[in-house]
């Protein structure tokens, strides 16, 4: 059977995220609690999570966590890393016996500081960083980046989240953000990097719907030397805001009004200088649009963005209390956790929800 | 009142109008092969298309306001109805003296080529309430059912 | 003068039970293949002289006509063609060039009909267009690689852009090779519809500036009517290198065709031949075409999208991608299939390329290059449906060119005939008296119908999809499987197997 990446397999999902705006950390058992929940909207072939914050102790080091077929893939993935990164920290990621998961992979993270002198001219660390995972996900068979931030990691593989959260021993890590996946694909190769979220740098996505856009997307991110491997719409995803907010410096509202564009009768009724850059926006960057039902909970270091597609074709549920604030497919998700927020509301299409740490505001 | 008025730019001089108000003005209205193979005579047209090409348009009577016909007609037959404007022959109280032929301006008012002795004109096709059917007919809407004094 | 060897290629039928002899086609037959006998009063036909374009069938009162392909058949021969054959005798007499109207009318595959499009089902949900906003406006020009901002505001405009309601345009027929109330007709329906038309090579008639928001000017090899208000007329000036019916051929508008508002227009005297030559003479490089690009962009104070259409010939790709980096702001392609007014036959069946696989490898081109964006491709030669529009579109065209189309919603039977300047039809003639039968009210209503027809297919197909956007379909040629196609030739198309 072809494997993710060689082929597209659509599917359906749950969604949930939980982040403590004054950047306090807190368990991992909540987020596996309110996914729990939504155990139906999985199948048992993928679920995953984000944690951010939950490595206090390395806030600097980029932390790649690594699945492995083969030792093989192994050695060659460390040599590469130690060619160009300093490793302060290496070792298996810790998990407990589950007996719904098998055929794990070996999963092992690293701590790591760029050597300086890995970097290519005018390269910045981050890009070394890219460079490497793109390196390391197509050239080296047998091994795969699962994500590859500072003080953040992705746990996730081929089960039901819940699981998976036992599995990868979540509620014994604290983190300041929570991002958790569970997958409904119609077919699966069973291959655990194949699993959500979608990591690249501190960026993460948890995506539940179908982009019919996802041709165009890919094509148009090509041209900017994404190598979009895994043919899955997160991915996709992930690298527009990555395009976006990382490369070209978009503010946060037209990387999303890029994403989730506002329809041209909304547009024409704009005050004059807003329907300029509306119709800029949506004349350059028409590519990047995403078509189709989505509703996504972007993580970053410095926040979440929650979005629906922009005729909202998709659920999303969102609520606060005290600093919490969720993002759930569904409301008893939240509810499961938080029994009576103090608000509860359904954002619109396209319009976003956007959690940002107090201390550090801006996504970009 | 409406009138048809002719479009001469656009006239592609087919004579389609004539046609068809030949066929209207038939024994069988209905039936356009028997109006022409069928009818003993052959059905006369109260429309004309004048041309010198590339010049052509369509025209038939013009339904004047102080219509001359009407007043040179000796019979009486000639009437313009004070109502719609239209002006009819009542055909049963015609002589055919032809006096009205020689009195129209337009030279819209013809002999009827059926044999009995009575002029024929456009009636704007006012027996059947809708289009005039040259207007319905024209292909390339040369000709127009107009209130508007068109072209003036 | 010897015995002739041609033989009728049509046979007129009258259905003698029906005919009423009131010579409607006899008035309408510019060929005059029929005849008034006065004699017999009765109506006959010399079938020799018709050319199959259906004026006196559809204009028939009693439906009495029918025209058939005359019956006559050669000796079977698998190699020598009735049209083979007869085109030798008729060479044998004139000792000229064959020459033809519209486009390429051999048997080549056409690609669009092996390619079929995707839909929803259950993963995620099909859109009903007459529920939700399904939109088609369409920018076409130089897009900037990134957006530049600051405080929230742009620092600088975009480039001049084209905006079309709808990604269709009238393509490029000038005034001379058809009619003005042809033109006119586009022009008023582009108007109504929010995209453009494009004036040829032909000049602008002033008649026709009030349109100019929906125009496209073109500057063609001849120069014909190329003047500084020109330019400042339309809303984007195209060069026209070359055309999918005859490239690397130049054009000939016989001085018949030449009156006094053609030469007007055209600024050349009335009654002379217009040839434009095979090449622009300033353009024998890509150097060169960036000269021109860029007078004309400095002639039109940069507010204008340039672009520049070439025919799709062999190595398309990389004379696309120079185009493109010679600064032209909009590339358009014209297939072998595309329209023409006269085109030696030879050259118009024999030279060039299907647009689908050009279109494909110009686009995969670009987008390799990371030029995509720089540039906008519009495609043309012979879209004959929204469908077609949709698949050219996921293939990776901004928009596309209507011609053929276009004229068969105005009346045209292609009859291929458009040489001889005796169209039935009022849109491939000067003769005053034969363009009188072209309403442009009627022909505007009828062109502006079709687009509307087809936006609302296209918007039907976008909505199977899932797509409410048409640039999620651009380039997505994951909506694209191709069927009976060459793994070559599914490669070169970038698309996989139905199936897959
Ligand atoms: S039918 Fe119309 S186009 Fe034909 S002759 Fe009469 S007015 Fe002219
Ligand atoms: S137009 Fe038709 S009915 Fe009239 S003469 Fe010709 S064939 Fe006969
Ligand atoms: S050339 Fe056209 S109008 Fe003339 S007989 Fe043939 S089909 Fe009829
Ligand atoms: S434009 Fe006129 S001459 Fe040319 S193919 Fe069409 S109908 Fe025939």
């Amino acid at each position: 059977m072809l494997r993710e990446g060689q082929v597209r397999i659509p599917s359906g999902c749950a969604i949930s995220g939980i982040m403590n705006k004054r950047g306090e950390v807190f368990s991992g058992q909540d987020i596996i609690k309110s996914i729990a929940l939504m155990h139906d909207r999985s199948n048992g072939l993928g679920g995953g999570f984000a944690a951010y914050g939950i490595y206090p102790d390395y806030p600097e080091h980029y932390a790649f966590h690594l699945y492995y077929e083969e030792q093989a893939a192994k050695e060659k993935t460390e040599q590469k890393l130690n060619s160009l990164f300093h490793v302060a920290e290496s070792g298996k990621i810790p998990t407990r016996r589950v007996s719904s998961i098998r055929q794990a992979p070996l999963a092992w993270r690293y701590f790591v500081r760029p050597k300086p002198e890995s970097l290519l001219e005018d390269e910045s660390e981050d890009e070394l960083v890219v460079r490497t995972v793109m390196h390391i996900n197509s050239q080296i068979k047998g091994a795969f980046v699962v994500s590859s931030g500072q003080n953040m990691g992705a746990f996730k593989g081929v089960g039901f989240p819940e699981d998976m959260g036992e599995y990868f021993r979540l509620e014994e890590y604290k983190g300041n953000i929570w991002l958790a996946h569970g997958r409904f694909p119609t077919n699966t190769p069973g291959w655990w990097g194949g699993a959500h979220p979608f990591t690249l740098l501190d960026w993460s996505i948890v995506h539940n719907g179908e982009i019919s856009s996802y041709g165009a997307n890919k094509r148009y991110l090509e041209m900017f030397g994404y190598r979009l491997t895994m043919q899955t719409d997160t991915e996709a995803i992930t690298y527009a805001f990555d395009l976006l907010l990382r490369k070209q410096n978009v503010p946060l509202d037209i990387a999303i009004a890029t994403l989730a564009a506002p329809f041209w009768r909304d547009i024409e009724r704009m005050d004059p200088e807003r329907q300029k850059l509306f119709k800029t926006v949506r004349a350059v960057y028409g590519s990047l649009l995403l078509n189709g039902p989505f509703s996504i909970i972007l993580g970053s270091n410095k926040g979440i963005v929650a979005l629906n597609d922009r005729l909202k074709l998709r659920s999303l549920v969102a609520a606060s209390q005290g600093d919490f604030l969720y993002v759930a497919s569904e409301e008893s998700a939240i509810r499961e956790i938080c029994p009576n927020p103090e608000r509860v509301w359904a954002p619109r299409g396209g319009e976003p929800v956007i959690g940002l740490f107090e201390e550090g505001g801006n996504l970009v | 009142m409406k009138r048809v008025y002719a479009r001469e730019e656009f006239c592609a001089g087919c004579k389609l109008c004539e046609v068809h108000c030949a066929v209207a003005h038939s024994e069988y209205p209905d039936d356009i092969i028997k109006a022409f193979l069928k009818q003993k005579v052959k059905p006369t047209p109260r429309v004309l298309v004048e041309e010198n090409q590339p010049i052509s348009f369509a025209l038939q009577c013009r339904h004047c306001d102080d219509a001359p016909c009407t007043k040179a007609c000796i019979s009486g037959a000639m009437q313009k109805d004070p109502l719609t404007g239209v002006v009819i022959n009542d055909e049963s109280r015609c002589v055919g003296c032809w006096t009205c032929i020689l009195v129209c301006p337009f030279g819209a008012v013809q002999r009827d080529a059926g044999g009995h002795k009575v002029a024929s004109k456009c009636d704007l096709c006012s027996t059947n309430g809708g289009l005039p059917v040259c207007v319905q007919n024209c292909p390339n809407d040369a000709l127009v059912f107009t209130d508007e004094l068109w072209g003036r | 003068m010897t015995l002739s060897l041609s033989t009728p290629d049509f046979l007129i039928e009258r259905n003698r039970d029906r005919c009423i002899n009131c010579r409607v086609c006899v008035r309408q037959c510019a060929n005059e293949a029929h005849i008034w006998d006065e004699e017999e009063q009765r109506v006959k036909s010399d079938d020799a002289l018709c050319v199959d374009c259906q004026r006196c069938v559809t204009l028939c009162p009693t439906h009495a006509l029918t025209i058939r392909k005359y019956p006559l058949e050669f000796r079977e021969n698998a190699n020598w063609s009735a049209n083979a054959i007869k085109a030798i005798y008729k060479q044998a007499e004139s000792g000229g060039i064959l020459l033809t109207g519209m486009g390429n009318d051999q048997p080549y595959p056409i690609f669009w009909d092996h390619l079929l499009l995707n839909a929803s089902q259950v993963t995620n949900p099909s859109i009903d267009p007459l529920r939700e906003p399904m939109e088609l406006k369409t920018f076409l020009g130089r897009k900037p690689e990134k957006l530049m901002m600051r405080d929230g505001k742009l620092v600088e405009d975009m480039p001049p852009q084209l905006e079309l309601e709808v990604p269709i345009m009238f393509s490029a027929m000038s005034y001379g090779s058809i009619s003005l109330n042809a033109i006119k007709s586009l022009a008023a329906a582009a108007e109504k519809t929010g995209i453009m038309y494009n004036t040829g090579e032909g000049g602008l008639h002033k008649d026709l500036y009030k349109y100019g928001k929906n125009t496209i000017v073109q500057v063609a090899s001849g120069r014909f009517g190329v003047h500084p208000q020109y330019l400042e007329a339309g809303a984007a000036i195209e060069i026209k290198i070359g055309q999918g019916a005859k490239p690397g051929i130049g054009g000939h508008l016989p001085g018949e065709k030449v009156g006094l508002e053609v030469s007007q227009t055209r600024m050349i005297p009335e009654g002379t031949d217009a040839i434009s030559p095979a090449p622009h003479h300033d353009i024998y490089s890509i150097e060169d075409l960036r000269q021109l690009i860029y007078s004309l962009k400095e002639a039109t104070q940069y507010r204008k999208p340039v672009g520049v259409k070439i025919a799709a010939v062999h190595n398309i790709a990389a004379i696309a991608s120079g185009i493109a980096r010679a600064g032209a702001d909009i590339i358009a392609i014209d297939g072998f299939r595309g329209g023409t007014g006269a085109a030696p036959l030879r050259t118009r069946d024999n030279v060039g390329l299907p647009i689908e696989l050009a279109l494909a490898a110009v686009d995969s081109r670009l987008r390799e290059e990371g030029i995509r964006n720089q540039v906008s491709l519009v495609i043309g030669g012979s879209i004959r449906n929204s469908a077609d529009i949709v698949k050219a579109i996921a293939l990776g065209a901004d928009a596309v060119y209507i011609g053929t189309a276009a004229l068969i919603s105005l009346g045209c039977h292609l009859c291929q005939k458009c040489n001889t300047g005796k169209c039935n039809w009022g849109i491939a003639t000067q003769n005053p008296q034969l363009v009188k039968r072209l309403n442009p009210e009627i022909g505007a209503e009828r062109a502006a119908n079709l687009i509307s027809a087809w936006e609302h297919e296209i918007k039907e197909l976008l909505g199977g999809m899932g797509i409410n956007a048409i640039e999620s379909l651009r380039g997505n040629r994951l909506m694209l499987r191709g069927i009976g196609l060459s793994d070559r030739e599914l490669s070169i198309l970038g698309v996989m197997a139905a199936g897959e």
